[in-house]
């Protein structure tokens, strides 16, 4: 934590110097951001530079979830909902409904990243077979050598994040596809500190998360590289962006309701998160994009280009990288 | 005599409609510190009243949901209300876990308690009483929050260095954690009562040739009991509702076992992972809360009101 204070601090500077625009003291008013706790880590960064550059507007940023924080956006309740899942059909229809038009904006890659303890000396590492295995409903997999009898006997203790978290969504979606379902027999929380404690604590633990909070625990959890097909990779920044991490990079979003973006402070926050996501998003533990998207999401921005480019017109999710399927 | 007459009549004409007018005054205000004392008392009935409405109809509403049965509920050992292929609604495995951490925190806290009541009250000189009975309440004092980081931070890696099977998140921690959180609730109530026997049983014990001990355990323990037994009933009471240290310390993994080291949920733990923003507002995990609350409620309640019963039904009274 301190650490990545460090980071953020020194990185401000170098934003400073570099500002292209002048800081407005005077500027007020709020901006409320709620959502993701993934995504959390980076819109807290940027909140907190932002709020020497205009000290007078109130960044609150909550962590409910994905979902829980689209719920909120839906109702109107906040400026920005941050995301670390595309909007699903269903919210999207919410929004509909309650007249909220939204700009989609990603502002980094993450690695979902599977944790275990550092006792654990056997694995090194899993393939998504081994995943399905350990947590699909139904899977007789208890203890380690169920996946492998040269393994030991200890009991394999899950944690997971939240259900309602868009980490969750992305897990399930990989590991369990469209039908089926993850075990009950796990430890669930939405703080994802908890989730770091409970496998650094438990020799035979296992869990996932976002790459950051991997990065900040480094001394305490070991990760796994996950088998993508073709050879064992470990989720670093490199393979992160190049998408040879698979399954399990994934991009991240904040969406910003249209009418709030007409707000002076609103607006003024999300050209100062845009030009310095990337930034932020590598200081705090994430992946940031390739410039040229970042280029396409302040167009975007600028043009107001409402909607989602991750549903197609039936509201099926559209599949593909995120630089081949965002304009 | 005459000119002075009517000046009489005058004052007491006067003092008598003072009077009359302070009475009225007098009156009003204290019907309004009626209304008013009246009106402060009522909020907790008002609370309480509210607070019963409100569980009753939101587990009403909960039972009525279709994926849920009420015999289910009552008779199910299995708790899995956010994940797998079929959700499964069966309370025993939350109240197995909050009574399993309820009976390690009454192990040390109904002991040490009465313990420290004993010798508080019978022992101790006025020197070190005073120096007990302030520390004491500052442990009543110290937020619970702290007591789970406590749990968290000491005692839970102080278990695992000796007991190598334990989980991180554990119900033994927790269990010692609310223990010792509620040492002064047991202690200071049973103190009170131990206090309040007579001094002339003491000295009818003393009189008969028994020790200090016999005296203490043999005269004044039994009669001091109904009090002792209510302090104990209260304590763990607030062992079953104590939610932030279970929150932290005890794990978020519902299931049904009498393991004090492994994982396991209580029903406080339950609402706040899904009062946190875990789920849906409307959905039936979001309901089954209620029910939850609801069974918890009843479960203190009856723990209180068998309290009020002992303290009343086995009331020593001297004259």
């Amino acid at each position: 934590m301190f650490n990545k204070f460090l980071q953020v601090s020194s990185l401000s500077l170098m934003i400073l110097a570099g500002a292209t625009y002048a800081s407005d003291s005077k500027m007020t008013g709020t901006v409320k951001v709620d959502g993701s706790s993934t995504v959390y880590p980076i819109t807290e960064a940027v909140a907190e530079e932002f709020a020497e550059d205009a000290p007078r507007v109130r960044v609150t940023v909550g962590i409910s979830g994905t979902g829980g924080g689209f719920k909120r956006f839906a109702a109107g309740e906040i400026d920005i909902s941050d995301a670390s899942r595309p909007i699903k059909a269903k919210e999207q229809k919410l929004c509909e409904e309650a007249g909220i038009d939204f700009i989609e904006i990603p502002i980094a890659y993450d690695g979902l990243t599977i944790v275990v303890n550092k006792e654990n000396t056997w694995c090194d590492a899993l393939t998504v077979d081994h995943l399905k295995s350990i947590f699909l409903d139904g899977s007789e997999t208890k203890k380690w050598k169920d996946l492998n009898p040269e393994w030991p006997d200890i009991e394999i203790k899950k944690f997971s994040p939240g259900t309602d978290s868009g980490t969750f969504d992305y897990f399930k979606e990989v590991v369990a596809g469209k039908t089926g379902a993850i075990r009950s027999d796990m430890s669930v929380s939405e703080d994802d500190n908890v989730l770091v404690k409970g496998v650094s604590g438990n020799k035979g633990a296992i869990g996932f998360f976002g790459c950051a909070y991997y990065f900040e625990n480094k001394d305490k959890l070991k990760a796994l590289p996950i088998h993508n097909g073709t050879s064992n990779v470990m989720p670093t920044s490199k393979t992160i962006e190049s998408g040879e991490y698979a399954p399990f990079s994934r991009p991240l979003f904040i969406y910003v309701n249209k009418a709030s973006a007409s707000k002076k402070a609103v607006d003024y926050f999300v050209n100062y998160y845009l030009e310095n996501a990337g930034e932020m998003a590598n200081a705090v533990g994430y992946v940031s994009l390739p410039k040229e998207l970042y280029e396409r999401s302040q167009n975007n921005y600028k043009n107001l280009r409402t909607g989602t480019q991750f549903l197609d017109a039936e509201g099926e999710k559209v599949i593909g990288a995120l630089a081949t399927v965002y304009e | 005599m005459t000119g002075k007459e009517p000046s009489t009549t005058l004052c007491s004409n006067t003092s008598h409609q003072r009077g009359g007018r302070y009475l009225i005054w007098k009156k009003l205000i204290d019907r309004f510190a009626r209304t008013v004392l009246g009106c402060a008392a009522s909020v907790s009935i008002f609370t309480m009243v509210a607070i019963v409405i409100v569980l009753g109809t939101e587990t009403y509403s909960f039972f009525q949901l279709e994926e849920v049965s009420v015999s289910d509920f009552f008779l199910g050992t299995e708790w899995s209300p956010l994940l797998g292929a079929q959700k499964h609604f069966g309370i025993w495995p939350l109240i197995c876990g909050t009574l399993l951490v309820t009976l390690v925190a009454s192990l040390i806290s109904i002991p040490l308690g009465v313990i420290s009541a004993i010798f508080l009250a019978e022992y101790a000189p006025p020197i070190v009483r005073n120096f007990f009975k302030p520390m004491l309440e500052i442990l009543a004092g110290v937020p619970t929050v702290v007591y789970g980081f406590f749990a968290l931070t000491v005692i839970t890696p102080a278990l695992q260095s000796i007991w190598s099977g334990i989980d991180f998140y554990n119900a033994l921690s927790a269990g010692l954690a609310v223990g010792i959180m509620c040492i002064p609730i047991v202690c200071s109530i049973s103190e009170d009562t131990i206090r309040s026997v007579p001094n002339s049983l003491r000295e009818g014990a003393y009189a008969l040739g028994g020790t200090k001990l016999d005296t203490s355990l043999k005269v004044v323990f039994p009669s001091a009991l109904s009090g002792i037994v209510s302090a104990c009933l209260l304590s763990i009471a607030r062992a079953i509702g104590e939610t932030m240290i279970v929150a932290l310390a005890a794990g978020n993994l519902a299931q049904l076992t009498l393991n004090p080291g492994a994982q396991v949920q209580t029903m406080t733990a339950y609402m706040v992972q899904i009062f946190l923003g875990d789920t849906d507002a409307i959905g039936v995990e979001y309901k089954s809360s209620y029910a939850v609350a609801a069974t918890l409620f009843v479960m203190t309640l009856s723990l209180t009101l068998i309290g009020a019963i002992v303290t009343k039904r086995y009331k020593e009274v001297y004259n």
